[in-house]
């Protein structure tokens, strides 16, 4: 991990001095644990501040979105997908942006860690494949391929599939994943069973929005939550309204999408977001061949079709 | 609940099945009048956020009704539209609503008999389902 933040530090003061871009998009340390925070560095001096180690899960192409200016932004596997849809999609130019990329080896679950201990975590730190928990009364040491994220367990892309400077060698593909174990359990429901399973898994929700937030996909300048004429969903937590709205917002990421976990992890009641975008995610592979991120020449699915596409039609 | 007859909403393209419903109309075949219609200019102009809507303020049925692919009057608005409702219809079900409740057909609008056929169709599916129960907003439902 020092070795990545090194690199990361020597690259952006190089690109800072040099006067390349106006400034670096990633991350410093958070004021609580498991939480590191986007920062924007625009003089050298100020690299210093940047972190890398298993605590980035927020995707950074998030705050690209409309800016105009030259920036470097520290892009592991997922953030470099949203930055590919980012430009298809004319949201940021190539050419504006020194993509830095990391290879990642996955990020840690911060609910699942919270949920393991009663007391407040006051530190996490990482040894390796080790992640160390802290708090006033213990110190407690976990493998971290039990603590990732889901989204990471299964990730077929770690390292970048763009980027101008890589800070390390490219880590290995993980081949052997079930990527969608959890979308064909439900599938395999019947129609009272999927609705329970939807009603409990909603029950929480509060209607933050901080799922819509944290996703780069996310960038409508109305959202259609906030449209009053026509008002498409009610302002409350009525469960249809939660029910809705976590439909509607999945089907805007529908061939987008690119499972990178930052809606699960911007949940404060720790809901399971992407089990929605996860099932387009699949139809999308499997209708359409399509993963988002992939290519800047590919149109993305919605946006092309083919004459023998599958039809449901009568 | 033998009396009961559902409500359907029937979003058909202006340029297709408008035009098969209006010729089936004229040929004075029967259909269900359970059939509530809106006029959309193409099936591209759908929204998921119409038939939601529909389901939502109640109605036990959807249809969305379009030009046979290849035929659209703006060359390729249904083209586009049949991988949105392919993958809108998927999700809804992967949701819970039940398969049948929403429907999708392409009838061009010299086929007013498969208009009245495909009417007859759809509320049958849908008469057998019995009301729906998910995705209905309940107003006022806790209000003390």
């Amino acid at each position: 991990m020092l070795r990545y933040i090194t690199k990361i530090r020597e690259i952006s003061e190089r690109l800072l001095k040099e006067g390349k871009v106006d400034m670096v998009i990633g991350f410093r340390k958070g004021t609580m644990p498991m939480m590191n925070e986007p920062c924007f560095i625009n003089k050298p001096e100020g690299v210093d501040s940047l972190v890398w180690d298993s605590n980035c899960g927020i995707n950074l192409a998030n705050y690209l979105t409309d800016r105009k200016e030259k920036i470097a932004v520290i892009a592991k596997g997922c953030d470099s997908r949203n930055i590919v849809t980012h430009i298809i999609e004319n949201k940021v130019k190539r050419d504006q942006l020194f993509i830095v990329g990391v290879p990642c080896k996955g990020m840690i679950d911060r609910h699942k860690i919270a949920s393991m201990f009663e007391e407040e975590i006051i530190e996490v730190a990482e040894e390796g494949n080790i992640v160390i928990v802290k708090s006033a009364a213990f110190e407690k040491r976990l493998e971290k391929s039990e603590v990732l994220q889901e989204n990471c367990a299964v990730c077929i892309h770690r390292n970048p599939v763009i980027y101008d400077e890589l800070v390390a060698e490219p880590v290995k593909e993980q081949t052997e994943t079930d990527r969608y174990k959890d979308v064909r359990r439900i599938e395999e429901m019947q129609v009272e069973e999927k609705n329970n399973f939807f009603d409990n898994l909603l029950s929480p929700c509060i209607r933050c929005y901080a799922c819509r937030n944290a996703c780069p996909l996310c960038y409508c300048p109305t959202c259609f939550v906030d449209e009053s004429r026509p008002q498409w969903l009610g302002k409350s937590i009525d469960p249809i309204d939660i029910k809705t709205f976590h439909l509607l917002r999945a089907f805007h990421c529908a061939g987008r999408c690119t499972d990178c976990g930052a809606c699960q992890r911007a949940c404060p009641m720790g809901i399971n977001v992407r089990i929605f975008t996860k099932k387009l995610e699949k139809d999308c592979f499997e209708l359409y061949g399509w993963e988002s991120g992939l290519s800047l020449e590919e149109r993305p699915p919605l946006d092309t079709y083919k004459p023998d596409d599958p039809d449901l039609g009568i | 609940m033998p009396d009961w007859e559902p409500k359907i909403v029937a979003f058909l393209c202006n340029w297709c099945s408008y035009g098969a419903a209006d010729l089936a109309g004229i040929n004075r075949l029967q259909y269900p009048t359970n059939i509530k219609v809106i006029r959309i200019p193409c099936t591209g102009r759908m929204s998921p956020k119409f038939i939601l809507a529909a389901f939502g303020k109640g109605a036990d049925g959807v249809w969305v009704s379009g030009c046979h692919p290849g035929d659209c009057h703006y060359m390729e608005g249904n083209y586009y539209a049949r991988r949105k409702f392919t993958l809108f219809k998927n999700l809804i079900e992967h949701l819970g609503i039940e398969p049948g409740r929403l429907h999708f057909s392409w009838i061009s609008s010299a086929e007013g008999t498969r208009f009245a056929e495909i009417a007859n169709e759809v509320t049958k599916t849908v008469k057998d389902l019995g009301p729906s129960r998910h995705l209905i907003k309940k107003i006022n439902a806790k209000v003390a």
